[in-house]
């Protein structure tokens, strides 16, 4: 029964308690148990290290709560009583949220995000905040301060980063929904490396009010979930515009309503035209993942889609444009960490010597790298040719993704050029680590939305993700085209293999 | 006559304007602007910079600008967009200060001055909008920042919209740099978008201030700071430019430098020098989206420019008031609406000016109470002028009264002051002939030298007659009624 | 995938002094090992970066926001503001209802 509980879909475990043929209280509880089973504290080599804090008792006054009202007879929404653990960087009223970084260290924010009150008003119940690169820096979940993630799929490798703890946690059967986000891909990324559905909306689908932010022209939030339609469906729970965020879509200034995610989603790609980016495959990648890649390609036209070449002519540039993007933009929000108004203060003589100190002692090494990137990028002299440059690029690569759009629905390319890599594999080399975000800063760049879905496996039999881009607030289509991969392949997606978590 | 610097020398003068607006809420949330209220009670995520919070432009702040940018001529860009400029500074909660920085909200105007009876026009390079920031109390070395061990932050004044005037260096003399400022706070206080009192810090004028031989490329300016009223600011232009010339003459060289104005000294010092400038690393706020100001919107706004000071300037000299006068009542806070009141009740508008500039505003002034705050209207004006027109009230007994309204702050109308203070004017022929046969009986030796031909000597009859009526003879009467008792 | 090669010395590489002039700009306590190891790293990052320069000619507006809007405006009505004692309750130093620092030494900008 239990276990039963853990591998369910979202879907699945919604629809049971509708039918009260399990509570909330019993799906939490289960849950809550699996985290106690295998998450530790990341000092244990086969601890998950998913959560840096679990909300135990307000996830079991919530649930009891939604349990409560489900006899009062209540119409309750399609996701109440699910179990969800969220990234720690999305800001919840009485729970410390750090960011993954010591800065922030005991810091109890004094509001809710706008996503944490939509997750509340739909009865998706919090247990607790996962484990990331500090602030959202990084490809691996190594960053964080507070000590790895590890992949459920082998424990000893990374997730994949930033949002590292949300995917394992999935992956590991300890939620079956998670909130990440995605900067850069890092919710895509951990998506494919942990065996996952993962989602970016398209930029201003999601409200980015309560979220920490790490370079604010690209941050969106997403979900994780173990199926294409779990994934929608929490998708559809956090999206809508926020007068709050000014960047948040309105649909009455657009002239459009936000995706409905649901409605077509198992259409099929049956006379869909699929393009293949040309630019995002090849050298670089690992060959396990070019297979699973291509075997999904043959797939799709087993289902009736038209698989045709496709080019987004500038996307090489992406990876350079987005390391000076983001690291500029990054440079100016965390000036904010200071020492004066929350999170941690080093004692010095002077506000100033107390702000360096701060700063030094709370930042740690890839933080410091992006602030002095992106300092650097924005200083006199250089703003031109980094920052402001970068910026014109950005404009080619969404150029580029728009005249595709004229020819094709979606666009395809691997989500990441490997499959999850050992831990401290590539921690001494800042490069190569950015360079696992090779396939998704286009789509980061220009905003449009993109879903990996899980693609076959790779080496060591390890996942492998596909990632679908569509057209601005083409969301639906990308959810639509990975559910029928889904479909096609069957995948498990409880993780197996030797060095795995232990099962349910 | 302005005041000129020494003879071979040209004083080069901008002015940097700061004025906070009168909005309910502040620039980027809707914490009230409120002042002097318990510190940090109007602070939120957004104006307290808590991570995860976002700012949206506050609409009112947006108008204001535009309203401001076309009162004092400038073009409304079509599109503009807000800044970060970055800096560490405790009372900047986000280490950066949203402004805006190549595209401001308003582009190029000018103010047209008359400074000691000439015209004098003042470029406008721009204005823009941003946000303002905390205060700072400073613990130990005796409330200043100086010797201060500790500093103590309050931000309820972090996030209320500003918008900040760049004059280009027009300006040539001290006496052109407080007309401008006059004329500023002037137009936006006409416009109701800020209260604009330099003393209270809802205007902050900054003056960067060089010399130059005429015809030489400009010099190197100093910035000045901590001007607290349009009299600081000319006497800082004055004693800095004189500074300047002092150093340059003995083969100095100015140093690029911010200095503060000590008002109790009357120098100006050195704040800190400038060894390079600032890099604040500008870049387009990616939170928040171009704001579009089309030109049918302008129009709008334009439409709903009221009478701009130096219209209505022209409009009472017109009407016959003297520009000195003029000028006060345009400038005076509350007083042309006051004066325009006053009109039209049917009096005279010279004599309104008159009652307006002269004892209302002399009186006050001696009380220190600014006319915005004395309770007294133009109803009131009006009212005066009419119980002087229609005898009720001598001049000296109207001046009484309008020290009753200034005491008790306009409570009661000119009527009910004379009325119930027993100010009205004795015109009861009977009851004044009464008197005036008593003081004619009471003092036969002046009447004798009266009747002798020194008419003059009449006047101390009329003391009299004031006296026993304690002042409220009417004096015109008194004197018939005495000229005709006296002549044989 | 285009990597530049680690040797190659770009005339974007920093100095150890121009990682310190950086470091004073982000407000950021380096040490000296700080500094002479991230000099190096910094460079190669920016000397792959700096390929943004082989594209996009002044003519190209550069792209801030992915989804162009304009006037995001509020309303000038007020909204409730924060209980102070929670607010304060996070700082690392608050006296007499504010937010307490040492000795500003710097003037404002």
């Amino acid at each position: 029964m239990t276990s039963d509980l853990l591998t369910d879909t979202a879907a699945g475990l919604a629809a049971r308690m509708a039918a009260r043929e399990v509570s909330a209280r019993e799906v939490v509880d289960a849950h809550l148990d699996r985290i106690e089973a295998t998450d530790g504290d990341g000092t244990s080599d086969t601890d998950v290290h998913a959560f840096l804090t679990v909300v135990a008792d307000t996830a079991r006054r919530h649930a009891d709560d939604v349990d409560q009202r489900r006899v009062t007879g209540r119409d309750l929404g399609p996701l109440a009583g699910v179990p969800l653990a969220l990234k720690d960087l999305f800001t919840m009223r009485g729970a410390p949220t750090t960011v993954g970084s010591r800065i922030l260290e005991g810091w109890v924010p004094p509001y809710d995000a706008t996503v944490t009150e939509k997750l509340r008003a739909a009865d998706v119940i919090v247990l607790g905040k996962t484990n990331m690169d500090e602030f959202a820096m990084g490809s691996s979940t190594e960053n964080s301060a507070y000590g790895p993630t590890r992949n459920p799929w082998d424990l000893g490798r990374v997730p994949g980063g930033s949002s590292g703890g949300s995917a394992a946690a999935v992956a590991a059967l300890q939620a079956p929904l998670s909130l990440g986000t995605d900067t850069g891909g890092s919710i895509r990324q951990p998506a494919a490396l942990c065996g996952l559905v993962g989602s970016k909306p398209t930029y201003g689908a999601v409200s980015r009010y309560g979220m920490v932010a790490f370079a604010s022209s690209l941050d969106q939030a997403g979900p994780f979930a173990r199926s294409v339609t779990d994934a929608a469906l929490l998708q559809s729970v956090i999206q809508g515009h926020d007068p709050r965020d000014s960047t948040s879509i309105d649909p009455v200034r657009v002239g459009r309503d936000l995706p409905d995610l649901l409605a077509d989603l198992d259409a099929g790609v049956e006379g869909l035209t699929i393009g293949v980016v040309t630019e995002l495959q090849g050298e670089g990648y690992e060959p396990g993942v070019l297979a699973a890649f291509e075997d999904s390609l043959r797939r799709f036209e087993a289902l009736g889609a038209t698989v045709v070449e496709a080019s987004i002519p500038h996307a090489s540039y992406g990876l350079p444009a987005y390391y000076l993007v983001a690291p500029s933009e990054a440079s100016s929000n965390l000036a904010r960490f200071d020492g004066v108004r929350y999170g941690l203060r080093v004692d010095a003589p002077t506000a100033e010597e107390m702000n360096a100190a701060t700063r030094g002692a709370g930042f740690g090494p890839e933080v410091r790298r992006r602030i002095m990137i992106g300092t650097h990028a924005l200083s006199s002299g250089y703003y031109d040719a980094f920052y402001n440059q970068a910026s014109r690029v950005r404009r080619l690569i969404a150029n580029d993704f728009a005249t595709a759009f004229e020819q094709v629905d979606v666009l395809v390319s691997p989500t990441s050029p490997s499959v999850a890599f050992p831990l401290g594999d590539k921690t001494d080399d800042p490069l190569a680590m950015y360079l696992n975000d090779v396939a998704t800063v286009p789509a980061s760049l220009a905003g449009v939305p993109a879903v990996s879905v899980p693609n076959g496996r790779g080496a060591e039999g390890l996942p492998t993700g596909l990632q679908v881009m569509g057209p601005l607030l083409g969301d639906d289509r990308c959810f639509r085209v990975a559910r029928a991969l889904e479909a096609d392949l069957g995948l498990d997606p409880v993780p197996s293999g030797a060095n795995a978590v232990a099962p349910a | 006559m302005v005041t000129t610097v020494k003879e071979g020398w040209e004083l080069v003068v901008g002015l940097e304007v700061h004025v906070e607006l009168v909005t309910t809420t502040k620039m980027w949330c809707g914490c009230l602007t409120h002042f002097g209220e318990e510190p940090n009670t109007n602070i939120c995520p957004v104006c307290t910079g808590q991570p995860g919070s976002l700012p949206v432009v506050n609409g009112a702040a947006v108008r204001a600008a535009a309203l401001i940018g076309l009162a004092i001529n400038c073009s409304v860009n079509e599109t503009s967009q807000f800044h970060r400029k970055n800096y560490f500074y405790p009372d900047l909660v986000k280490n950066y200060q949203i402004s805006q920085y190549d595209v401001p909200i308003c582009s190029e105007g000018h103010l047209e001055l008359e400074v000691e009876g000439s015209p004098v026009t003042v470029g406008i390079e721009r204005l823009h909008m941003e946000e303002d920031t905390g205060k700072s109390t400073h613990l130990g070395g005796s409330g200043r920042l100086h010797g201060a061990d500790t500093s103590l932050i309050d931000y309820n004044r972090a996030g209320v919209p500003l918008m900040e005037v760049v004059s280009h260096p027009d300006i040539h003399d001290a006496e052109t740099a407080q007309a401008y400022v006059r004329e500023l706070q002037g137009i936006v206080e006409t416009l109701g978008v800020s209260d604009a009192r330099m003393d209270q810090g809802s205007m902050r004028v900054d003056a960067n201030v060089s010399v130059r031989r005429p015809g030489e490329p400009l010099g190197i300016r100093t910035e000045i700071k901590n001007l607290n009223s349009v009299r600081s600011l000319g006497r800082a232009i004055a004693y800095e430019a004189q500074r300047q010339i002092e150093v340059l003459e003995d083969g100095g060289e100015i140093v690029m430098q911010t200095r503060h104005w000590d008002e109790s000294t009357g120098r100006t010092e050195t704040l800190r020098v400038k060894e390079t400038v600032t890099d604040y690393r500008y870049f387009p706020d990616p939170d928040l989206v171009p704001v579009h100001c089309p030109a049918d919107w302008v129009d709008e706004i334009r439409a709903e420019l009221p009478e701009l000071p130096a219209a209505a300037r022209a409009r009472l000299t017109d009407a016959g008031v003297d520009e000195a006068q003029a000028a006060a009542l345009v400038g005076t806070s509350g007083m042309l609406a006051a004066f325009d009141e006053a009109v039209a009740t049917g009096a005279d508008p010279r004599t309104v000016a008159n009652w307006l500039v002269g004892d209302v505003a002399g009186q006050l002034s001696t009380a220190e109470v600014d006319f915005a705050d004395s309770g007294i209207t133009g109803a009131h004006v009006g009212q005066l002028v009419a119980l002087v027109d229609d005898g009720t009230l001598s001049n000296n007994l109207a001046k009484q009264v309008v020290e009753h309204l200034v005491a008790d702050r306009g409570s009661r109308s000119p009527a009910v002051v004379a009325q119930e203070e027993g100010l009205q004017q004795v015109s009861d022929t009977d009851e004044l002939q009464a008197i005036v046969d008593r003081v004619v009986a009471d003092n036969p030796d002046t009447v004798a030298t009266i009747r002798d031909g020194n008419t003059k000597a009449i006047g101390a009859l009329v003391g009299q007659v004031m006296k026993e009526t304690r002042g409220q003879a009417d004096p015109r009467a008194t004197n018939e009624l005495l000229r005709a008792a006296i002549t044989p | 995938m285009r990597r530049p090669s680690r040797r190659r010395v770009s005339e974007m590489a920093l100095s150890e002094a121009e990682v310190r002039h950086v470091a004073r700009l982000a407000r950021l306590d380096l040490s000296d090992d700080d500094v002479a190891e991230l000099a190096p790293q910094l460079s190669q990052i920016l000397e792959y970066a700096e390929q943004v320069g082989e594209v996009a000619a002044d003519d190209v507006e550069p792209m801030v926001h992915p989804f162009p809007v304009t006037n995001v405006m509020r309303d000038d009505h007020p909204a409730a503001s924060l209980p102070r004692d929670e607010v304060l309750s996070q700082a690392p130093d608050a006296r007499e209802d504010r937010f307490a620092v040492p000795r500003i030494v710097a003037e404002d900008a």
